[in-house]
């Protein structure tokens, strides 16, 4: 018994390390695009993304997943009744349902990219102005200043919050089964209702603390690299 | 020929004037100080000559080249913006000095980041880098920091700091070197160092503009003594003059207030 509901535990987690690993790659990038988007000093650019930031943290990331797992297809078949030839709504009319697992993946970039957004931006905007002043006085370039003096400062400031936020991510691909994605706890669910067993859901439990575990020592490994100098 | 002219700077940020015409000129060699009361637009001055700060209009020379010119709205190229800012230097009050770098990197990056432009970089690259490094490590030497140089901003205090961020504006070797109250964010106790650095300086004849509130170092090392007020030089002479025998009442009135 052990040894199967390790290897469906094992299972599981896989789709939750495909998750968790899929989410950072993408929203990891595309947070900094949405951290530039909100300082901008061109106004449209900042509404949108300021807006958008605003939506996504500000509703349930069980919410969006389901929005936009059955949204897209929704929008689809109402076009589609149409039968409008609007290029438009034509083209609304080919929209379909995502797959459940690029459902899943969606909604986690885009959630994960406007928390890590705002990090990024009070990690930007915490370097004191004296340092791109020094940096201009100095005859650098404004990318030199950026990439050769704060981005660094910047990297050390957010580790702690990103950190945070990235083992939040960790526990929340659970969510992957709003839309029935089987991550970890799904298959150690189904050990309580075929055989009546509740251990297989604190074995589960470990998975995520040793996971968790591993990603502390290695920011920790970060911070203390970084701590030698402050800023 | 001067090597600084300044010719009617005027500033205002929103409603505020802050600079109301502002003129003066400097000879090579030559330290000017500026002093008056606090809002009395030393910094702004400072800054608009460095490109922190763009005047509403005036102009400014440095060694025959124009560096400012309000008359002048074409786009001004990055680059050439650049070449410009190289002309002079500029100290922080608050040192500004880049904290993951030590002491010696510091000095050299913006040297080094220059010199990728030379067109023989890449074929004497071992040969520059070394030259950018011992001329920084004579610098440090100079300013008595050799024991230094591994150390980051970090560790060092705030007299030494301040050191190293003389001897990185040294480094690109300014035609004019500007300080904005070098020692105002020092303990008593260290301004001695720097004032003793800057006057090191002065003997080697280093052009200089020094915003201080230290009238005997000002009267003791510079030669001219500009007197600001309310956005205008309300007064301005040779450095002895000034300060024993003001003439304006504002200057006599700042004078015995700053010595109380
Ligand atoms: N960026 C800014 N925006 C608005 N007002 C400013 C700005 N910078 C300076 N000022 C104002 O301009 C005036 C002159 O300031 P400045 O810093 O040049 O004075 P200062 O002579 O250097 O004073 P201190 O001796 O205190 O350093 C002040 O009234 C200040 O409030
Ligand atoms: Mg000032």
């Amino acid at each position: 018994m052990f040894w199967n509901v390790t290897q469906s535990l094992m299972e599981g987690f896989g789709k939750t390390l495909e998750i968790f690993a899929l989410t950072l790659l993408f929203a990891l990038p595309l947070g900094l695009v949405i951290a530039f988007g909100s300082m901008s000093k061109w106004k449209p650019l900042k509404l949108v993304s300021k807006g958008l930031v605003w939506v996504i943290r500000g509703t349930p990331l069980m919410l969006q997943l389901i929005v936009i797992f059955y949204g897209p297809g929704l929008i689809g078949s109402w076009a589609s009744q149409l039968e409008s030839t609007n290029p438009l709504i034509q083209w609304l009319a080919t929209w379909e349902c995502f797959d459940r697992f690029t459902a899943v993946i969606v909604s986690f970039v885009i959630n994960y990219a406007c928390y890590f957004s705002e990090i990024y931006r009070g990690g930007i905007e915490s370097i004191p102005k004296g340092q791109y002043e020094a940096g201009q006085v100095l005859g650098m370039t404004k990318s030199q200043t950026f990439f050769k003096v704060v981005l660094l400062q910047v990297i050390k400031r957010i580790i702690p919050p990103m950190s945070n936020e990235i083992i939040t991510l960790v526990k929340d691909t659970s969510l992957a089964r709003t839309i029935s994605v089987y991550e970890v706890i799904w298959n150690s669910e189904i050990f309580i209702r075929t055989d009546g067993l509740l251990w297989p859901l604190f074995y589960t439990g470990l998975f995520y603390l040793i996971f968790n575990g591993l990603l502390t020592v290695v920011f920790g490994r970060i911070e203390k690299k970084l701590s030698y100098f402050k800023a | 020929m001067a090597i600084l002219e300044v010719k009617d700077i005027k500033k205002s940020f929103g409603k505020t004037e802050v600079l109301k015409g502002v003129s003066f000129s400097l000879n090579e060699g030559e330290v000017l100080s500026i002093i008056g009361s606090s809002g009395s637009g030393k910094t702004t001055l400072l800054r608009c000559i460095n490109f922190l700060e763009t005047a509403d209009s005036g102009k400014i020379t440095v060694d025959g080249d124009v560096i400012f010119d309000g008359e002048d709205h074409s786009k001004k190229k990055a680059k050439e913006t650049r070449e410009k800012q190289l002309k002079i230097g500029l100290v922080f009050q608050q040192f500004n000095l880049f904290p993951q770098y030590n002491v010696l990197d510091n000095v050299t990056l913006a040297v080094k980041l220059k010199a990728k432009e030379r067109p023989d970089y890449k074929q004497n690259k071992k040969q520059i880098l070394a030259e950018i490094e011992e001329k920084a490590l004579k610098l440090l030497s100079d300013m008595g920091l050799s024991d230094k140089i591994r150390s980051y901003p970090c560790e060092l205090s705030g007299g030494q700091q301040q050191r190293v961020s003389i001897a990185r504006a040294m480094a690109l070797e300014p035609k004019i070197l500007f300080f904005d109250e070098p020692t105002s964010a020092l303990d008593p106790e260290l301004t001695g160092e720097i004032l003793k650095v800057i006057r090191e300086l002065a003997k080697s004849n280093m052009t200089m503009v020094i915003v201080t509130h230290e009238m005997n170092f000002a009267k003791e090392v510079s030669d001219y003594i500009v007197f600001m007020d309310d956005g205008v030089i309300a007064e301005e002479g040779k450095a002895q003059e000034i300060i024993s025998n003001p003439k304006t009442e504002r200057l006599q009135a700042f004078l015995s207030k700053i010595s109380d």
